[in-house]
């Protein structure tokens, strides 16, 4: 049971190790921004996943008993990486593209961060009526 | 076994860091510099997690918390100011 639990957490701390490196070289390898946002989420979820399960196994065998708060940091990143990733891509759009550069996103609105369907968008029109109506009423 | 296991991870991450500073120090742009940063507080979680590990104790694990919402606010709010020239509008 022991050696079980060496060989189980051992290999949970090398996948997270492997893992945590490959994230951060694909930051600096990758060769464009939209390429290295993709990089570290391997190190976010797999890499510092695997070491806190592997802290938990740890204290849970070798301690007095399971600690699952780690799991509440492993649950905090995998919620708020998608959330980082966005604002950063939006960042980095705003940065170097115009509107105009993009691709096509195969409507005939144009790229949602981009104001120009914002402006034609439910919420907006909706407000509109809203005050048409006020204006209408009064 | 678990002793190697555990010094191989610290030296990934500890690799991953320096490489995350190189982005940092070396960025093309400014959004990338923000990326850097939060794969850095990443690759702090994870060797703050083995540092428990390592002196067999519970007490880093409001560390780790801390580092993650703090990392994750600032981040967010960076961006926003990249992006607005304002965090709070």
């Amino acid at each position: 049971m022991t050696m079980f639990a060496e060989i189980l957490i051992s290999v949970l701390l090398v996948i997270g190790g492997v893992f945590g490196l490959v994230g951060s070289y694909g930051l600096v390898k990758l060769p464009d921004q939209m390429t290295r946002l993709h990089a570290p989420t391997k190190a976010a979820t797999l890499g510092v996943g695997s070491v806190l399960i592997a802290s938990v196994a740890w204290f849970g065998f070798f301690g007095e008993h399971a600690s699952w708060h780690e799991l509440l940091i492993t649950l905090f990143l995998f919620m708020t990486a998608p959330i980082t990733g966005l604002m950063i891509a939006k960042a980095h759009m705003h940065l170097s593209w115009r509107a105009d550069e993009l691709p096509d996103c195969g409507e005939d609105r144009n790229w949602a961060t981009y104001g120009d369907s914002a402006e034609r968008s439910l919420l907006d029109k909706d407000s509109e009526d809203e005050g048409t109506e006020r204006d209408l009423r009064e | 076994m678990i002793e190697y296991a555990l010094y191989f991870a610290f030296i990934c991450f500890g690799l991953g860091l320096l490489f995350c500073l190189y982005r940092v120090v070396f960025a093309p742009g400014v959004s990338d510099r923000v990326l850097a940063l939060d794969t850095m507080t990443v690759n702090m979680i994870a060797l703050i997690a083995l540092f428990g590990i390592l002196h067999d104790t519970t007490m880093y694990f409001e560390i780790m918390l801390l580092l993650a919402m703090v990392g994750f606010v600032s981040t967010v709010a960076y961006a926003k100011f990249i992006l607005r020239g304002d965090v709070i509008e």
